[in-house]
Formats: C-alpha cells, sequence, structure tokens
C-alpha cells in the first residue's frame, strides 16, 4: 500500500495560486451557502415551519439535526467515492453545484401559508442536499490542493482551505446584516431574507466557470494513467483493516478533538454569549467577528509552521491549551458581562411607566422596563412582563428578560478573549487538511480523509451547541431546586458545566493523538 | 511505549461501551418513550448514529490497539 514517490513535474508559483483560489473560493461559497440557514433559522422557521404545528415543528427538527451532522458524512462516503474513481475536479464541481442550486431554491419555495405542507418538505429536502454537497466538498478541495502542492509545503498551501470556513460564516453574518440594514424590519421578514440565498447563485455561478478550467490533479492524473486508481473505494478504505485503521485513528486522535475545539471557538462562544451572558445580539456578533477576523490569517501561519515541526505537535498544543484554558476564559467572559460585578450609576437608572396592552384573546400584558447604566459604560435593560388571562383577578408572576450591552472596554476584553479560543481552532484546523490528506494514499484519499473529518466535525462538533447548553441548563435546574439559601450548591458555577464535552473529548482525542499519531506521515507524496 | 498502547486498547473498548450505555439507556430511551415528536430526532440519532460510530468506532479502535496494530 506504500506509495512510490511520484514522478510529477511540479507545477509554477501561478497554477499553484490558481489552484488554491479556485479551491478555496468554491469551499468558502459553500460555506456561506450552509451558514447563512442557520443563521437565519428564526427567519425560516416562521416562513416553513409553524411552530404551533406538531409535524412542521419535526420537520424542522430534523432539518437542523439531520443536515447539520447527520448528511455530511454521507456526502462524504458519496462525493469521496466519485471522487476517487472519477477525479477530484470534476466531483467537486458536482458538489459546488448542488450546493449552489439548493441554497437558490431555498431562497424561491413559496411560504408554508401559500402552498402548505410541501414547502417545509421541500426546504428540509433542499437541506439535506446542502449537507450532502458540504459533506462531498471539503475532501475534494484539500486533496485537490494537496496534490498540487510541494509536499514540504502543504500545510501551508491547503491551510487557505481551512480559512474558508471562517470567512465563509463571517460573509454570511456580513450579508445578512447588510441586507437587513439596507431595509426596513417588515421588508425583510416579508421578503429580504430571500436575498442572502439568491445572491449565492452569482457566487456559484463565477466560482463554477473559474473551477472548469483548471486541470484535474496531477497525481490524480498520474495513478489513472497508470491504472492505479481504486475501483472499490469504500470498500477499500472501511473494508480492510490496513486502511481502516488510520481511518479511525484520524478520526479520535485528531478530528473528534478539532471538532469540538472548532465549534466551542465559533459557535459556542457566540450562543454562551447570547443565552448564558445575555449580550445584546447584535454586539455578539460584532465580538465573533472582530476575533474572527483577527484570527484567520493564523490558519495560514499553523499550517505553514506545521510544514516545519510537523502537524501532530501543533495541532496537540492547541488541544492542550484549550483543554487547560476554557473553564477560566468561559469563567472571565461571564464575570465580565455580569452586571452585578459592576458599578452603577444610580442617578442615571429610568424605570418605565408599566405599559398594559390587551390581546386579541383578551389578555392583559403589563410591561415595565428598567434601564441601567454602568460606572464602565455599560447599559443593561431589563423587561419585567406579567400576564392576566381574562378569567383571572391579577397577574401572573413577572417573567424577567435582561439584555446586556457592554462597554467599550468590556467589549474589548471579550473580543481579546473569544480571539484566544479562535488561536486555539486555527492551531487545531489549520494543520488538519494537510494531516488527512498525508495518512491515506492517493487511490483512496478522497474517500478516507472526508469520512472521519465529517464525523469529526459534522457529529462531534456539530452537536456541541446542543449538549453544552443541555448540561448548563440540567445544571441550574439542579441548583434551583436547592435552592438560593443552601450552604453549598451541586455546581459552584453551573454555567461551566457546557465546557465538559469539549474538554473531555478534546481530552480523549489528544491522549489517543499523543499515544498513537506519528508526527511523520505514511504518504508524504 | 508499545505495551502502554497496548493496554490502554482495554481502556479505549471499556469507554467505547460506557458512552453506548450512556447514550442508549440515559438519553435515547426516555426521549423515545416521551409524549413530544421533536424528541424522536434526538433519540434516532443517538441510537441510529451516534452509538455506532462512537461504541463501535472505539472498541474496533481498542481492539485493534489491543492486537499491536498501532504499534511503532
Amino acid at each position: 500500500m506504500q506509495e512510490t514517490p511520484a514522478v510529477v513535474t511540479a507545477p509554477d508559483k501561478k497554477t499553484l495560486w490558481k489552484v488554491i483560489g479556485a479551491s478555496s473560493l468554491g469551499t468558502l461559497i459553500e460555506w456561506y451557502d450552509f451558514y447563512i440557514f442557520g443563521s437565519l433559522a428564526i427567519v425560516i422557521s416562521t416562513k416553513f415551519f409553524p411552530p404551533d404545528n406538531p409535524t412542521a415543528a419535526f420537520l424542522s427538527t430534523l432539518a437542523t439535526f439531520a443536515a447539520g451532522f447527520v448528511v455530511r458524512p454521507f456526502g462524504a462516503l458519496f462525493f469521496g467515492r466519485l471522487g476517487d474513481i472519477i477525479g477530484r475536479k470534476y466531483t467537486f464541481m458536482v458538489t459546488l453545484l448542488v450546493m449552489g442550486l439548493a441554497t437558490c431554491a431555498i431562497g424561491l419555495v413559496p411560504g408554508y401559508e401559500t402552498i402548505g405542507f410541501a414547502a417545509p418538505i421541500i426546504v428540509l429536502v433542499l437541506r439535506l442536499l446542502q449537507g450532502l454537497a458540504l459533506g462531498g466538498e471539503y475532501g475534494g478541495a484539500a486533496t485537490y490542493v494537496a496534490e498540487y502542492s510541494e509536499p514540504h509545503k502543504r500545510g501551508l498551501r491547503t491551510s487557505w482551505i481551512q480559512t474558508t470556513a471562517t470567512f465563509g460564516l463571517f460573509i454570511s453574518l456580513g450579508v445578512i446584516m447588510l441586507t437587513k440594514s439596507s431595509m426596513s424590519a417588515e421588508a425583510f421578514d416579508a421578503w429580504g431574507w430571500r436575498v442572502p440565498f439568491l445572491i449565492s447563485s452569482v457566487m456559484v455561478v463565477v466560482s463554477y466557470f473559474i473551477r472548469k478550467n483548471m486541470d484535474e490533479s496531477p497525481l490524480f492524473k498520474k495513478a489513472k494513467s497508470e491504472g492505479k486508481t481504486s475501483s472499490n473505494p469504500l470498500q477499500e478504505s472501511f473494508g480492510k483493516k490496513y486502511n481502516f485503521k488510520f481511518v479511525l485513528l484520524a478520526l479520535f486522535g485528531a478530528t473528534m478533538g478539532q471538532g469540538v475545539i472548532w465549534y466551542t471557538g465559533q459557535f459556542y462562544a457566540l450562543s454562551f454569549l447570547q443565552s448564558v451572558c445575555r449580550v445584546d445580539f447584535d454586539q455578539t456578533n460584532y465580538i465573533i467577528g472582530a476575533a474572527l477576523l483577527a484570527g484567520t490569517g493564523f490558519f495560514v501561519f499553523f499550517g505553514w509552521l506545521s510544514d516545519k515541526i510537523g502537524r501532530k505537535a501543533v495541532m496537540l498544543t492547541g488541544m492542550l491549551l484549550a483543554i487547560l484554558t476554557y473553564r477560566p476564559i468561559y469563567d472571565r467572559i461571564y464575570q465580565l458581562a455580569d452586571v452585578s460585578n459592576k458599578q452603577e450609576l444610580l442617578d442615571q437608572r429610568i424605570t418605565s411607566d408599566p405599559l398594559i396592552h390587551t390581546t386579541e384573546t383578551g389578555e392583559s400584558i403589563k410591561v415595565t422596563t428598567i434601564s441601567k447604566v454602568y460606572h464602565d459604560g455599560s447599559t443593561y435593560k431589563e423587561e419585567v412582563r406579567s400576564v392576566k388571562p381574562i378569567d383571572a383577578a391579577d397577574y401572573s408572576a413577572p417573567t424577567v428578560k435582561g439584555t446586556v450591552h457592554v462597554g467599550n472596554s468590556t467589549f474589548a476584553s471579550l473580543v481579546l478573549l473569544v480571539f484566544i479560543q479562535v488561536l486555539y481552532v486555527t492551531m487545531v484546523y489549520g494543520p488538519i487538511a494537510a494531516f488527512l490528506v498525508e495518512m491515506f494514499p492517493v487511490r483512496i484519499r478522497y474517500t478516507s480523509m472526508s469520512l472521519p473529518y465529517h464525523i469529526g466535525n459534522g457529529i462531534f462538533g456539530g452537536l456541541l451547541p446542543a449538549v453544552a447548553t443541555y448540561l448548563v441548563a440540567k445544571a441550574q435546574m439542579a441548583n434551583e431546586v436547592l435552592g438560593t439559601g443552601e450552604a453549598s450548591m451541586p455546581h459552584d458555577k453551573p454555567y461551566l458545566q457546557g465546557l465538559w464535552y469539549p474538554i473531555i473529548i478534546a481530552g480523549v482525542s489528544f491522549v489517543i493523538g499523543l499515544l498513537y499519531i506519528k508526527n511523520k506521515n505514511r504518504n508524504v507524496q | 511505549m508499545n505495551t502502554i498502547k497496548r493496554i490502554l486498547g482495554v481502556v479505549w473498548i471499556g469507554l467505547g461501551l460506557a458512552a453506548g450505555y450512556y447514550l442508549l439507556i440515559s438519553q435515547a430511551l426516555p426521549q423515545f418513550q416521551s409524549d413530544k415528536s421533536e424528541d424522536l430526532v434526538p433519540a434516532i440519532i443517538y441510537t441510529f448514529i451516534l452509538m455506532p460510530i462512537i461504541t463501535g468506532g472505539l472498541c474496533v479502535f481498542g481492539w485493534y490497539a489491543l492486537q499491536g496494530e498501532y504499534d511503532s
């Protein structure tokens, strides 16, 4: 199975940059397409999945979970097999088109009110197609670039592909915010949310024509001309112990830990700021956006560094740092956003008169708003709401919803703390494409590397927000059951409980990676 | 080092089985019994996707480690 060094003429720099540019642009667009669905999930659910209908709610959950992580490994298998049989170039052009058409179609599907149940079913099918396409895209782009690169610069070259997931998220947030700001809230709700989906079609057409003019990867072309390509890559990758043991090693020793660190730094940080710390929605997007922008260059740096000191050293250092520092970092984030730690300027507190309005069903709703200003420039807006049903004598117990808008110095500190996590992401994710590519031979590379990548990221990483939120809620509930008067609570800091998931998964991955992975991989050609 | 790698194979098998028990008994089963239709999706995912990957994968990985497949 060990490959003999391929005699392939090294491409000139211009060709190499064309290859990197065309591959990265397509992958960037695929990530953009994938993320806009998630970023617009709330609007989409009101248009296609009415909450009062249990079947629609079921389809909504299916769309979120199934396409988010379950379908991606199937896309990896399906397109990986194609890529190892017919070639990398044609396969990742197909994934690009499937993703582009599915995304554009989501923007064109009439709502539930117009076509009834056909709407959520069509959207679900399109979302599944998105997941399948994404599952096939990454392995193709990474393999294609790696097979064009000089072996000693493979980490550097493929790291450009690694920047695309972060840039895709960044651009999706930017396009959504730009669309929102260019029209009224009513217009955005009525039709404006479709614009980010439709924009994708233009980007996909441009990227398709750029990719169309590229050549097949030289290593694959050589293998094909020598008749060394696999006729059954799935059987060869997963049916033979010699390769399957490396698929398992790639999953448990690398991509599993990398996946949870990636999702913690990019997604859980956002949800922690919004749901646990109750920081203003727009401000949290700016915090994450600034940290991502500042950190993206480090994907390339750590890709380059992995060429010098080895992939294993860079990735495992990132994992170890994350395991050791996640709890202090998140504790600091919580303390920074917690207004009880801040000094209030009492003379600036404004309490509104209760606003009472009656709904169509006859319920009375009383809302009181309290605005507080703090010494560091932070503000806190608290909305106290109580409801009086039509046949009740008095209002129910009030529910309190508070939102913090942090001051400039706190904002900067939060950006720094998220940036540190993005650095960990760049350490584990920057070299991963080169690492996976070098683990498997050319004839089964696309198939073998795609599956562990998408299980690690799609399943272990994709589960993270749901599991971490569940762990935090469970810990808070356990504390509430005992009551605040108890001397000792089951959880000292319940808001940190969600971090056990990435810490344990990354910990297992770190030990497996440290013991079983060699710093030098088998298939450097 | 090879001895440690092999001995730890037992740990990975145990970890896989423990994860399988947790996913199936603590997570999936109560959700299968739930009245809410949205609980069915995670229950199916735990049983048919996660458990085979984590339990099956870690057990096979542990078995390979125990057999010395990863010896240097």
